[in-house]
């Protein structure tokens, strides 16, 4: 029973200490997006809230939470409020299976840094990915507000367009690895991470990564020059403020399964392996907001061509090539 | 199932987070409502027809396709996972099954349910 206690109260900390994690990371990594941006832009970006304008996210939470939350007049309450938990829950949940680092051992007990070792780990990010689209098709249908509809639907057109690509992106890898499991797929890229592997699959995954992200070149539901600012236009305060941290984590969560599932997740040389998937997980951020700081949007007809008449073909002869491949080259 | 019960925590702990900042802005933030501040938001216009708008079919049409495309990554997952104990026979059955649903990808195509203009 007190082993029993003692287990619990460690799953507790460490699930807090990655809730924690997730918070402050996406919060700073709103603050490397704008500080990037203004640079790539020949601006400053945040520099007046502390050094560099580190406190610029305690700053913007503190702002958000002191504002009014309006319903507008006409919303379906109850789904209006619960619009903006269902996007950031679901992106929390999303990042349970990312393996972040060897078993640690504490106190005699080995602790494993991942929230949870799914054997359907990847399926469950994904399902939980889809779950996330009800959170902007309902918020934006309850706000009975014509952009916040148009947003709405164009989002959840968008993003099972791009799921499609998604799932079947990561098929090869799943041949590889011959498990769903997060951490079987890691430890199969001991050698080589599929990267250099499976190439294709990682464009196809990240070009879609992006879509599912609502990030310029694909943010067709929120373009502020045509929708104001899409499914969220009628939100205010800290309920805007989740769907605003929905999207970071949302973002932080594919940097991760970028890393996880061709980078080598936390495997590297001479860094300790946590250290590893933060750089992984950054490089992908970055670059994500270096497409945002170099492409314009696509225009609606070209993102729907480029789902359902590159990626989607592409993904499937992707997979039909690995799999010939493969049984060609095994004995 | 018992991999399950961090997940199960997790949900807990998200919602919380979650909830504990909706309730935070609602307890510290203003309450100063009027009616032309409750207006749904239209540049300033006072919206004067229903916002519930007809949009084209054709993002229902993209449902139909995703609920169809979508269920045969479901069925090529299994096989994915069982890929090297499955061999030449698996590979081919699952090569007739793929080419029959990109068969119905290019009949999609091909009727012009994928364009937009």
């Amino acid at each position: 029973m007190l082993t029993w206690i003692a287990g619990f109260i460690v799953l507790v900390v460490k699930l807090v200490a990655i809730l924690f994690f997730l918070l402050m990371a996406a919060a700073y990594l709103v603050w490397v997006e704008r500080k990037f941006l203004a640079r790539l832009q020949l601006r400053y970006g945040p520099n007046r809230a502390g050094k560099f304008g580190l406190l610029q996210p305690l700053a913007d939470v503190v702002k958000m939470l002191t504002k009014e939350d309006v319903v507008p007049d006409g919303a379906d309450r109850v789904i209006f409020r619960l619009a903006p938990a269902v996007v950031a829950g679901t992106a929390f949940l999303m990042f349970a299976v990312v393996p972040l680092g060897r078993d640690l051992t504490l106190f005699g007990r080995s602790v494993p840094l991942v929230v949870t070792d799914l054997n359907v780990g990847l399926l469950f990010a994904f399902a939980m990915s889809s779950l996330g689209v009800y959170g902007i098709a309902l918020g934006g249908w309850a706000s009975n507000s014509k952009y916040a509809l148009l947003g709405s639907i164009r989002g959840a057109a968008q993003m099972i367009s791009y799921e499609l690509s998604l799932g079947l992106s990561i098929v090869p890898i799943v041949m590889l690895a011959g498990s769903f499991s997060m951490v079987d797929i890691v430890n199969a890229q001991k050698g080589l991470p599929f990267i250099f592997v499976q190439p294709l699959a990682f464009v196809i995954f990240v070009i879609s990564a992006m879509a599912e992200t609502k990030r310029i070149p694909f943010d067709l539901p929120e373009a502020e020059n045509e929708l104001n600012a899409g499914y969220h236009t009628e939100y205010s305060g800290m309920r805007f403020g989740l769907f605003f941290l929905g999207e970071y984590v949302t973002m932080m969560v594919f940097g991760g399964l970028v890393a996880v599932l061709f980078l080598g997740g936390w495997r590297g040389p001479w860094l300790p392996p946590f250290v590893w998937l933060v750089i992984k997980i950054l490089l992908v951020a970055v670059f994500m907001i270096w497409v945002r700081g170099t492409l314009p949007r696509v225009r609606w007809d070209q993102l729907m061509t480029i789902g359902w008449k590159a990626l989607l073909p592409l993904a499937l002869l992707n997979v039909i090539v690995t799999g010939a491949l493969g049984l060609i080259m095994s004995p | 199932m018992s991999a399950y019960v961090p997940v199960l925590i997790m949900l807990v702990l998200a919602v919380a987070t979650a909830g504990g900042m909706i309730y935070a802005t609602t307890v510290i933030g203003p309450k100063k409502q009027f009616p032309d501040k409750m207006e749904p938001f239209e540049c300033g216009e006072s919206p004067i027809v229903s916002p519930k708008l007809r949009f084209n079919v054709k993002f229902y049409l993209i449902g139909l396709f995703f609920v169809i495309f979508d269920i045969e990554a479901v069925f090529v997952y299994p096989w994915a996972v069982l890929f090297k104990d499955l061999g030449l026979f698996g590979f081919i059955e699952m090569m007739v099954f793929i080419v029959i649903l990109a068969i119905g990808l290019l009949y999609v195509w091909r009727r012009g349910a994928l364009e937009w203009e």
